[in-house]
């Protein structure tokens, strides 16, 4: 269908932020975020660079299990990918992070689609088993591989900028600017997929997917267009966490890794790009908080000490309980019940 | 009444009259349940085809084969667009919608959490070509292909009357605008051929009517052909300009509404239909 002139209401309709207070909100979160590193000290740098990484990777698995619908297991295993990828590159080629961290991200996106192919048959908890056997095959693969992989040894990532370049030491201050700008493209990509036929396409398959074939949509592509997007994210954190921690190894990218950006992508808001960015902050903050609580009463409390890890494991996992029986939607979810009761107040109701 | 549609709706290449789709010989079975017992039947450029029959007659099975979600294990369904002849039970369903066939189901099967807009849009799907890159830059060419749509999915709107619900998640709205958006969904392919599995069940009299002044304004309009099952006798005869009749997986009568009224085979079926379930006349 051709059509050349285009009505500009429809292009104003189509615009992501609409009124003045939510232009005003995006440009508050920006101030924050250039000041935040200025005025933060290295523990809260490092706090806010974590919260970078797990936005990717988490905005990553959303777009595959809460956009797609496809669950994945294999999370961890994909980080490690693009870490390992990243790492190696840097040890063995004195390749510089330019180069490095694409070639991560694009790495795990072929791997994350090779293991993608069983969801064209499988659904729901078995395809979460096939992806699990992804997370232990690519685990089992790195810390087997010695020649290629150093097996079970750390690797120590070489941060260059150029080939044949000096080792450079970055710190927080420094990483937190790569760490927002990858986040930024990550988050403005991922929004711009899903206002095109693309990302209506893997709404589709999860919605419906008989009713998405009838409608023209290839869904094997699709599906693994679906992996690779999601991977090439994920490998994107892996890659960032190589150049970033500087150490790289496979205790890192285990099982409980990928439940832990399950977890973040439920309490943010399955099929929410920014929901999987209020997810990162609140998992990667609660523990911390909770930390510094248990630190401070332990002086207080005698004894404390010893328990500590014990009771944070419990208000970790009885958050989340809560999340799912109060919340299922999600963090982005009661965002928008709170905006929408503040644009009717003081009429709420 | 009358809308004035910029894009025509209608995806064939065919001149009214000339044979769109045959149906040769079709045999679907599921175990030792035979659905579809070799049925054959013709349909042409730009009439409206009912295929009424009662309870698990084979209907539904019949336009899955034709939208190639159930193979045949026997038979050939052969379907002219653009100067080809496709093999259907040859593709893949995606396939077969580029083609330039779309339907609706039986039981609404709307993308429930899309907006009505977007699952229009989604029906624009073949027609669109951004690919991932473009789509994540969202600039220029992908930018200008989502507005194009956008307007031609807004005279889609227009035509169904459903201009105050189009940001509305679909899952929220009522059983008979739920048919009503599937119907679009469906337009929104600009189709050679319109598949419509009951589009008028479990609605009351009103959206009933809405519904049937619908499909004969596509039909008329835009010249889309159009297979409908459906229950409601009223409506069949009514609109549409040839009926086949099933009964147990076989054709049991073909021809005019009039014609098939008549039929004595047709009229044994139906009163061996329980009392109530239905009635023909
Ligand atoms: N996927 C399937 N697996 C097994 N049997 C099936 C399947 N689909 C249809 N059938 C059987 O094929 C026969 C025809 O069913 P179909 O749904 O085509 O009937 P129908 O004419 O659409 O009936 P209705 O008016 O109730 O919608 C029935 O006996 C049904 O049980
Ligand atoms: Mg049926």
């Amino acid at each position: 269908m051709e059509s050349g002139i285009f009505h500009s209401s429809y292009e104003k309709d189509m615009a992501l932020r609409h009124t003045p207070i939510e232009k005003a909100r995006l440009a508050l979160v920006i101030l924050f975020l250039l000041v935040f590193p200025f005025v933060a000290d290295n523990y809260w740098l490092n706090l806010a660079n974590t919260i970078g990484v797990v936005a990717i990777g988490a905005i990553g698995l959303n777009i595959l299990t809460g956009f797609t619908g496809q669950i994945s297991l294999g999370q961890g295993a994909f980080l490690a990918v693009g870490a390992y990828t990243a790492a190696l590159m840097s040890i063995h080629m004195g390749a510089p992070m330019w180069l490095t961290i694409p070639a991560g991200a694009i790495t795990t996106a072929i791997i994350g689609a090779i293991f993608g192919i069983p969801s064209l048959r499988l659904k729901g908890l078995y395809l979460a088993i096939a992806t699990l056997a992804a997370q232990e095959i690519i685990i089992w693969v790195i810390t087997h591989w010695d020649a290629v992989t150093g097996g079970v040894d750390a690797l120590n990532t070489k941060n260059y900028l150029w080939f044949g370049d000096d080792h450079h030491f970055f710190t927080e201050f420094q990483f937190y600017w790569i760490i927002l700008a990858l986040a930024a493209l990550v988050t403005i990509a991922s929004v711009n997929i899903f206002r095109t036929r693309i990302g209506r396409a893997f709404i589709a398959i999860r919605d419906q997917d008989i009713a998405a074939e009838v409608m023209g949509i290839n869904l094997f592509k699709y599906k693994m267009l679906a992996f690779a997007t999601s991977s090439f994210f994920v490998g994107l954190a892996g890659a960032l966490i190589a150049h970033w921690r500087q150490i790289v190894t496979w205790e890192r990218f285990t099982i409980e890794v990928s439940i832990f950006y399950l977890a973040v992508i439920i309490i943010g808001g399955l099929g929410s790009v920014s929901g999987s960015i209020y997810g990162a902050i609140f998992m990667v903050m609660l523990p911390a908080m909770l930390n510094n609580l248990g630190r401070a009463l332990s002086g207080v409390v005698p004894g404390m000490d010893a328990i500590i890890p014990f009771i944070q494991q419990a208000v970790f996992g009885v958050v989340i309980i809560l999340f799912l029986i109060f919340e299922p939607e999600g963090i982005n979810k009661m965002w928008k019940n709170i905006r929408d009761y503040f644009r009717l107040w003081p009429f709420s109701y | 009444m009358v809308h004035a549609m910029q894009h025509s709706l209608n995806g064939s290449t065919l001149k009214p009259g000339e044979v769109q789709l045959e149906v040769q010989d079709v045999k679907l079975r599921f175990g030792g349940v035979t659905a579809l017992a070799g049925v054959s039947l013709t349909v042409k450029q730009s009439e409206i085809i009912a295929i009424i029959g009662p309870n698990g007659a084979g209907k539904t099975s019949l336009l899955n084969c034709i939208s190639g979600l159930y193979r045949p294990q026997e038979g050939r369904i052969t379907f002219h667009n653009r100067g080809e002849a496709y093999e259907l039970t040859q593709l893949p369903p995606h396939q077969i919608a580029k083609v330039g066939v779309a339907r609706s189901f039986q039981n609404i099967e709307l993308f429930k959490h899309m907006t009505v807009l977007e699952n229009l849009l989604a029906g624009c799907h073949v027609h669109m070509k951004t690919n991932i890159f473009q789509a994540a830059l969202y600039w220029g060419k992908a930018q200008r292909e989502e507005i194009a749509y956008r307007k031609f999915v807004e005279e889609i709107i227009d035509l169904l009357e459903i201009e105050s619900i189009r940001k509305k998640t679909v899952g929220t709205l009522s059983y008979g605008l739920q048919k009503r958006v599937e119907l679009g969904r469906a337009l929104a392919m600009q189709p050679a051929i319109l598949l419509l599995d009951e589009p008028m069940a479990g609605m009351n009299t009103e959206e009933k009517e809405d519904m049937a002044r619908f499909i004969l304004d596509v039909n008329e309009e835009h010249g889309v052909t159009i297979v409908l099952i459906e229950h409601d006798m009223g409506v069949v005869m009514d609109i549409s300009d040839h009926v086949v009749v099933l009964d147990f997986g076989r054709k049991i009568g073909d021809g005019t509404p009039d014609e098939v009224r008549k039929n004595p085979r047709v009229i044994e079926a139906y009163l061996g239909e329980e009392a109530g379930s239905f009635s023909l006349f």
